[in-house]
């Protein structure tokens, strides 16, 4: 949907004519609607921004919000949009901004009134009513990277791999076991295991809420992989309810070993190894 | 045809594949392989899988039916270096590659099959008292 020459020619003259007016206008309409969260100085310069680059592409003839001329309001837009997003405003405190001229417009085609007058800001409306959407559009984008990033970080954060004793290594799961965790899980586990020479591997599911058969498919296939690799894997931190749970869904852990505790694991292990551990007498303080 | 080379380190005959296994370079090692072990008497072969980057099932038929030949012939046959991603795709596929030893490193490797081995020189050992005293 795009302005006629005539049109564009229109707003622009429309807009640059008083554009000290139209800035101002604009401003306070978007002040009052965010209520003192940004400083007027900055919604001033932002407004201003996207003020030239309406004029700008309105001055190279048409305006239309999809052609290459319009590449500057485009990035004003998502320039305008992604800083607000990132600053947690909501999705209609951002498109607001952009609503907020139409009002302006609506007050300069009353002045100077003219027989296309109706026609003329019906035409304007559409093309704010097409940069709203668009705001609109690129504020969800960042909102969505900004989880996705969020989401990969968390990733990221949530599975250490950690060495215990001389060839032992741990992963202490925590949080719910999904498709893709398990997937980093295993190759974090695997890879340690390759770089560290490690024979023993402790999976400890202390922190995991809730085990189903899926989440017991996932642990499976990390044990028998490891075994492939010539590393043996040891499960610990079942509690109680999650026992039950593991006996009346009819999970079988095969020949894997499991224990209650990290403690008993280590144990496990150290014994395998041939390491003896053993209670000295306290000391004591006189 | 290019051969996969058999090496002989102390009691153990080491393979490390570096190629991709065809049919015909598959039944020439498994030759080899048994010949080898025969002729030199080793009790224990390790196959280094550190350089193949896809096992598929013909690979792993093949580390199967090695396996199986070594342990007519009374040789440990122990798989090493088998990479993350290749652990993770067998078991993705469903192959588990059973009865087949495996071992991180080819050290681990020697370390399992020496423990074998001298569980296996007690066994011989009670029946012979003075065998390991008589050499110098």
């Amino acid at each position: 949907m795009a302005l006629s020459t005539e049109e564009s020619g229109r707003l622009v003259a429309l807009l640059s004519g008083q554009d000290e007016r139209v800035t101002t206008r604009w401003t306070e309409i978007v002040t009052s609607s965010l209520r003192g969260r940004l400083s007027q100085a900055e919604l001033r310069r932002q407004v201003q921004d996207l003020h030239r680059a309406i004029v700008a592409s309105g001055e190279q003839g048409t305006i239309d919000l999809s052609a290459d001329s319009a590449a500057e309001l485009r990035a004003a837009l998502s320039e305008l949009s992604r800083g607000r997003a990132r600053q947690g405003f909501s999705a209609t405190e951002t498109t607001i901004s952009v609503f907020a001229l139409k009002d302006v417009v609506a007050e300069l085609v009353q002045e100077a009134g003219g027989a296309d007058a109706l026609k003329d800001y019906v035409a304007f409306s559409k093309l704010v009513d097409e940069m709203g959407l668009f705001t609109f559009e690129s504020f969800v984008r960042t909102r969505e990277s900004l989880i996705a990033d969020q989401a990969e970080q968390l990733l990221e954060l949530s599975t250490p791999v950690v060495k215990l004793w001389e060839g032992v290594v741990a992963v202490p799961l925590v949080g719910t076991l999904d498709s893709a965790r398990a997937q980093v899980v295993m190759e974090r586990l695997l890879q340690t295991l390759v770089d560290t020479g490690s024979p023993y591997a402790i999976i400890d599911i202390t922190g995991v809420p809730a085990v189903d058969t899926q989440v017991a498919q996932h642990i499976l296939k990390t044990v028998v992989a490891a075994r492939l690799m010539g590393a043996d894997c040891i499960i610990s931190g079942i509690r109680p309810q999650i026992a039950q749970t593991i006996v009346a869904l009819g999970i079988e852990f095969g020949d894997i070993a499991t224990k209650a505790s990290l403690a008993d694991a280590l144990r496990h292990v150290l014994r395998l190894n041939g390491v003896e551990t053993a209670r000295r007498q306290p000391r004591r303080d006189i | 045809m290019e051969r996969v080379p058999i090496l002989k380190i102390g009691d153990i005959l080491l393979v490390s594949i570096q190629l991709d296994m065809s049919d015909q370079t598959a039944v020439a090692l498994q030759e080899d392989l048994a010949q080898r072990i025969v002729d030199t008497g080793c009790h224990g072969v390790i196959i280094d899988i550190t350089a193949l980057d896809i096992v598929d099932s013909f690979v792993g038929r093949m580390l199967s039916t090695i396996a199986s030949i070594s342990k007519v012939l009374d040789a440990e046959t122990v798989v090493v270096g088998m990479r993350p991603a290749v652990a993770i795709t067998l078991v993705e596929l469903g192959l588990s590659l059973n009865g087949i030893r495996t071992a991180l490193n080819v050290e681990r490797g020697m370390e399992l099959i020496a423990a074998a081995h001298a569980d296996e020189l007690d066994y011989q050992l009670d029946d012979e008292p003075d065998a390991e005293t008589a050499t110098p």
